[in-house]
């Protein structure tokens, strides 16, 4: 065991909830960590049911899952890695008419979705129940991530004002490559990690890019 | 007048002073993007009046909504 963890540290992750919003790219490595880590209990909020097409880069799923629903899917592969966790699931997704009610329920969200009306819903209710998200967004050859609503209270909508626009933008189809979603997805789980158990610097008011055709990183502070 | 943008150095156009007007050359929309200059964001709020100068390091993140 890490010293900056210790059993105080591993004691606070098996007791702590998180809620992970979106089961496809980074939710697989997400979720994968955050059971493998023991965490108490973990919610699994996605409508979608697996495809062939996402098995590129949605490492929680097999050829015979496909046409399954990602929730039960999901649950399959982590309760047989441990007994410990407890998996909410909502096969429903995350809806505006469910988060509030969902978000209250855990200690912290994971933003794993594709699309900005449900992180801007994600926004808003963590700022209503006080916990805080952490985002993760990825496009072609890159991503992002960043920690929000956690002890200063930035918000997505600080970085990106631009709610209206962006969620009227046209769904991008150009998909990604596997690798992408499980470098930030690695990075949203340790960014997790940090803020269950209490160790190093949780990444709140900064936003990390990184693209993978250059391996050049960009860290803005806001 | 040269400024960096997104890791690529520029000239910068005659007549253009202000973060907004660099953005808008260099083909940005500006919707759904954060801009820093030397890696500390600057609100849309004020791009119109930030001065640009010589040697400043923009950078531009575009949202991204993938998952």
């Amino acid at each position: 065991m890490l010293d900056a963890i210790g059993p105080a540290g591993q004691e606070r992750i098996a007791r702590a909830s998180v809620l992970i919003v979106g089961l496809g790219g980074l939710g697989a490595p997400v979720a994968t960590y955050l059971t493998g880590a023991g965490a108490g209990r973990i919610g699994l909020a996605d409508a979608d049911t697996v495809s062939e097409s996402n098995l590129q880069r949605q490492t929680l799923y097999t050829e015979a899952q496909i046409g399954r629903p990602k929730t039960e899917a999901a649950r399959e592969r982590l309760a047989a890695m441990s007994s410990h966790t407890v998996f909410d699931l909502y096969p429903e997704g995350l809806t505006p008419g469910n988060a509030d009610a969902l978000v209250s329920r855990y200690d912290l969200v994971v933003d794993c979705c594709d699309n900005f009306p449900t992180r801007f819903l994600i926004d808003d209710c963590c700022a209503r129940a006080g916990v805080p998200w952490i985002h993760g967004a990825i496009g072609e050859f890159a991503g992002q991530v960043s920690v929000f609503n956690l002890s200063r209270g930035v918000r997505y909508s600080d970085l990106y004002p631009d709610r209206e626009a962006m969620c009227a933008l046209p769904r991008v189809t150009a998909g990604v490559i596997g690798p992408v979603p499980g470098v930030i997805g690695a990075i949203q789980a340790s960014e997790a990690l940090k803020i269950l158990a209490g160790f190093g610097s949780p990444f709140e008011g900064r936003l990390f890019h990184i693209d993978l055709l250059s391996l050049q990183t960009s860290t803005i502070t806001f | 007048m040269t400024v960096e943008i997104n890791h690529r150095v520029i000239t910068v156009n005659e007549g253009c002073t202000t973060l907004a007007q660099l953005l808008a050359d260099e083909g940005f929309t500006g919707v759904g993007q954060a801009v820093a200059v030397d890696n500390t964001v600057v609100t849309k709020a004020q791009w119109e009046s930030f001065a640009i100068a010589d040697g400043m390091k923009i950078t531009v993140i575009r949202a991204v909504c993938g998952g």
